[in-house]
C-alpha cells in the first residue's frame, strides 16, 4: 500500500500485490466471480442497448478490480455504501441482487427505484446502499452526513464507503464534504475510482496534480494510492481504511488508479476524443484476465474451474436478462406516487 | 393537535427559539446545524445557550459552506436523524440550491420511497432592516416551482411554533422561511406545550366581503392594519388571508374567499414577475374567473434586486401600509 504523494500508476506494475492480504481461497474466488459478473453485466447492458431493447446503459469496464476488492471489504449489514453511477459492480459486490440490476436496466416496475432513474442509479436501503442522483459529487455530503449519524449514535464498528470518479474532485461539494469529514474525523472511506476520463475530459484538464490522493493532506486525512487493476491491493487498502474508520481513526482518501475501457455511456463515442492506441495500451493490463492468470498461477483456481465460473456467470446474466425483460413497466399512474408521504397538493 | 396548559407572549424570534429548544429536548434525533449557531447562538441569538445544554454534536457549528450544510443534513436525514439546518441569511442559500432542489426534494421520489429526507431548512428572509442587496432577499419564488419541496412562511409567533413543529415532524423536506423584520417586531400569544399547525393550511385573519387580500410574512401584518383602518374609517370590509404555507398552497381557502368577495389582491414583498402572486392569479383565473368582478391585482416588490442599502432605496422597494390601503380602497370601489 503506497502512500501519497508517491505516484503509482497501474500500468508498469502488472503483478498482483499479494504480499500481505489475508483473503481465503474462497474469498479470492468470490472476488474473481464478482469481476466476471461485472464485465458480463456491462457487456449485456451495451448489447441490449444496441439491440434497441433499452435506451441507455453505462459500463464500468476497467473498474472491476476496484469494485470487487472494495466490495469484499464492505461489511454487509453494518456498513453503508454511498456510490456513484459507475458502481453497478460495487453495488452487486456489496449485496445488490443481479436480477435487480436488470430491473433497473429495463426500467421495470420491480426496480427498487420504480424505474424512475437511469440504469446504474441503484438504491437499496435494506442493503445499506444509498440512493443517489446523477449530479456529480452531490452524494459526497450525504455520505458525510450518514457518517456523522453513525458517530452521533455512537455506533461502533460501522463505516461509510463513498465512491466517486476523479472528475468529481473538481466540484466544490467534494471539497466541502472532505473538509467536514476530516474536521470531525468521521467513520468514512473515500474511494476515488480514477479512470482518467470524465466523459471526454482527461485528468490533466481536471486538476494540476497527478494524484488525487495528495489532496487528502488538505483535509487532515491520509491519502493512499493503489493499483486499481489489482483487486487484492484494493481490498487491502479499503479493508485497512474501513477498519481505521470503524474504530474511530477517522477518514481516508484512497485513489485507485484504473481505466475506463468503454465510452462514457451507450450515448457516447470515445473515438471522438481519445485514440484507439491509448485504450489498447491499457487493455494489455486488463484486470479481469490479469487476475485470472494470477489465480491459476497461484493454484487458487484451475483453468477448468475458470471455465465453469464463466459459464455460471453467463447463465446467471442470461436468466436475469430474460426474467427482467418479461416483467412489466411501471403503470403510468406511478408517476404521481412517492413524491412526499401521502398526497402532494390536495387539488391534484 | 394541541395539548396546551396556557399561553406566553413572545415575539417571533422567541417563538422559534422556544420551539427549537423543545425539539432538542424531546427528540434525541434532532440537531441544529449551521454557521455560528454554537457559542454565538446564531446571529439573531435564536440558539443562544443551546450549546451549553445540548453539546457540540447537537448544536453543530458548521464550516462556512452552505451547499454542504444542506447536503450533510440530507445524509443525516437519510440515515435516520432529524436535522434542522440553518442558512444564516436566505441570500446565502444559492450554493445549496442543488442540494435542496436536486437532492432533498427528490430523495423519496427517485428512490420510490426507499429513502426519505425528513429535513428542515430554516432561513431568515426579507427586508426593511437596512440589510442591503445581500441580506434582504425573498427566496420563496425561486423554490416554489419544485415539486416535493414544502415551503412555509409563518407570520405570527403562534404560527412560528406550530409550523416549525409541523416541519420538524414532517417526513419530507421543508423550507422554513422567517421574515427577519418580524423577528422582534411581531409579538403574540403562543400556547404552551407541543402543537402543530398543518402545512398547507392558510388562515383567514380578518373576515370581509368586499375584497380578498392574500399575503404572507411581514406584509400580512401591514395588510391587517390597512384593512382595519379602512373598516374603522371608511366602513370597507376587506378579508385578509395569511397564506402561512407557500407550498402546498391552500387553494380551497383562497377560492372560497374569492367566490365570496369577487375581488382579489395579492400582496408580497418578493419581486412581482414570476412571484407567488403569479401562481395564485393563474389558479384563480383558471378556477374562478367568472366569479370575479374586477381584474386580479398584485402589489409586490418591484422587479429590481432587493434592495438598495440607502434608506430611500429600501423604502421605495418595501410596500408601505399606506400603499396597501390605497390599493385596497381602489379595488373595493372598482
Amino acid at each position: 500500500m503506497a502512500k501519497a504523494p508517491s505516484a503509482q500508476a497501474h500500468a508498469p506494475a502488472p503483478a498482483v500485490a499479494a504480499s500481505h492480504h489475508e483473503l481465503s481461497k474462497e474469498q479470492l474466488r468470490a472476488i474473481f466471480r464478482s469481476m466476471l459478473l461485472q464485465r458480463t453485466v456491462d457487456n449485456r447492458g451495451f448489447q441490449l442497448n444496441r439491440q434497441g431493447k433499452i435506451p441507455f446503459a453505462a459500463g464500468s469496464e476497467g473498474h472491476e478490480a476496484v469494485q470487487a476488492g472494495a466490495g469484499m471489504a464492505f461489511q454487509r449489514g453494518r456498513d453503508l455504501l454511498v456510490p456513484y453511477y459507475r458502481d453497478v459492480g460495487l453495488c452487486m459486490a456489496c449485496g445488490f441482487p443481479t436480477i435487480e440490476v436488470f430491473y433497473s436496466l429495463f426500467a421495470r416496475a420491480k426496480d427498487n427505484g420504480g424505474g424512475r432513474q437511469f440504469p446504474s442509479h441503484l438504491t437499496k436501503k435494506s442493503a445499506g446502499i444509498f440512493s443517489f442522483s446523477s449530479i456529480i459529487a452531490g452524494h459526497m455530503a450525504h455520505a458525510v452526513g450518514a457518517a456523522y449519524a453513525l458517530k452521533y449514535r455512537n455506533e461502533r464498528d460501522r463505516a461509510v464507503i463513498c465512491t466517486f470518479g476523479e472528475g468529481a474532485t473538481s466540484e466544490g461539494e467534494w471539497h466541502e464534504a472532505m473538509n467536514f469529514a476530516g474536521l470531525h474525523r468521521l467513520p468514512i472511506v473515500f474511494l476515488c475510482e480514477n479512470n482518467q476520463w470524465a466523459i471526454s475530459t482527461p485528468q490533466e484538464k481536471q486538476m494540476a496534480v497527478k494524484d488525487v490522493a495528495i489532496k487528502a493532506s488538505g483535509y487532515g486525512m491520509e491519502g493512499v494510492i493503489i493499483d486499481g487493476f489489482d483487486p487484492i491491493a484494493v481490498y487491502d487498502a479499503v479493508a485497512a481504511a474501513r477498519e481505521k474508520a470503524a474504530s474511530g481513526g477517522g477518514p481516508t482518501l484512497i485513489e485507485a488508479k484504473c481505466y475506463r475501457f468503454l465510452s462514457h455511456t451507450t450515448d457516447d463515442d470515445d473515438r471522438t476524443y481519445r485514440s484507439k492506441e491509448e485504450v489498447e495500451s491499457h487493455r494489455k493490463d486488463d484486470p479481469v484476465p490479469r487476475f485470472e492468470r494470477w489465480l491459476v498461477e497461484h493454484g487458487v483456481v484451475s483453468t477448468v474451474e475458470v471455465e465453469a465460473l464463466k459459464k455460471d456467470v453467463l447463465r446467471e446474466v442470461n436468466e436475469c436478462t430474460d426474467a427482467a425483460e418479461a416483467e412489466p413497466y411501471p403503470q403510468a399512474s406511478e408517476l404521481y406516487t412517492n413524491l412526499v408521504e401521502g398526497a402532494w397538493e390536495p387539488w391534484q | 393537535m394541541a395539548v396546551t396548559t396556557g399561553t406566553n407572549v413572545m415575539n417571533n424570534v422567541e417563538a422559534v427559539r422556544a420551539t427549537l429548544y423543545e425539539a432538542l429536548k424531546n427528540d434525541p434525533r434532532t440537531l441544529v446545524m449551521g454557521e455560528d449557531v454554537g457559542p454565538r447562538g446564531n446571529v439573531f441569538l435564536i440558539t443562544k445557550g443551546f450549546l451549553d445544554e445540548f453539546g457540540p454534536q447537537r448544536v453543530l457549528d458548521t464550516p462556512l459552506a452552505e451547499a454542504s450544510i444542506v447536503g450533510i443534513a440530507v445524509g443525516m436525514a437519510m440515515e435516520g436523524l432529524r436535522p434542522i439546518a440553518e442558512i444564516q441569511f436566505s441570500d446565502f442559500i444559492f450554493p445549496a440550491f442543488n442540494q435542496i432542489v436536486g437532492e432533498a426534494a427528490k430523495t423519496r421520489y427517485r428512490s420510490n420511497g426507499d429513502f426519505t429526507c425528513p429535513l428542515v431548512i430554516r432561513t431568515p428572509y426579507g427586508g426593511g432592516v437596512r440589510g442591503s442587496l445581500s441580506h434582504s432577499i425573498s427566496v420563496e419564488a425561486l423554490f416554489y416551482h419544485v415539486p416535493g419541496l414544502k415551503i412555509v412562511a409563518p407570520s405570527t409567533p403562534a404560527d412560528m411554533k406550530g409550523l416549525l413543529n409541523a416541519a420538524i415532524d414532517d417526513p419530507d423536506p421543508v423550507l422554513y422561511l422567517e421574515h427577519k423584520k418580524t423577528y422582534r417586531l411581531i409579538k403574540g400569544e403562543v400556547p404552551d406545550g407541543h402543537y402543530t399547525i398543518p402545512i398547507g393550511k392558510a388562515a383567514v385573519r380578518k373576515e370581509g366581503h368586499q375584497l380578498t387580500v392574500v399575503s404572507y410574512g411581514l406584509n400580512v401584518h401591514q395588510a391587517l392594519e390597512a384593512a382595519n383602518q379602512l373598516e374603522a374609517d371608511e366602513a370597507l370590509k376587506v378579508e385578509v388571508i395569511d397564506l402561512r404555507s407557500i407550498r402546498p398552497m391552500d387553494k380551497q381557502t383562497i377560492l372560497a374567499s374569492v367566490r365570496k368577495t369577487r375581488k382579489l389582491l395579492i400582496i408580497h414583498e418578493d419581486n412581482k414577475f414570476g412571484g407567488i402572486g403569479a401562481e395564485i392569479s393563474a389558479m384563480v383565473a383558471e378556477e374562478a374567473l367568472f366569479d370575479l368582478d374586477a381584474p386580479i391585482h398584485r402589489l409586490c416588490g418591484p422587479d429590481v434586486p432587493p434592495m438598495g442599502y440607502a434608506l430611500p432605496l429600501e423604502e421605495e422597494f418595501m410596500i408601505s401600509t399606506e400603499r396597501m390601503k390605497q390599493r385596497m380602497r381602489e379595488m373595493v370601489k372598482f
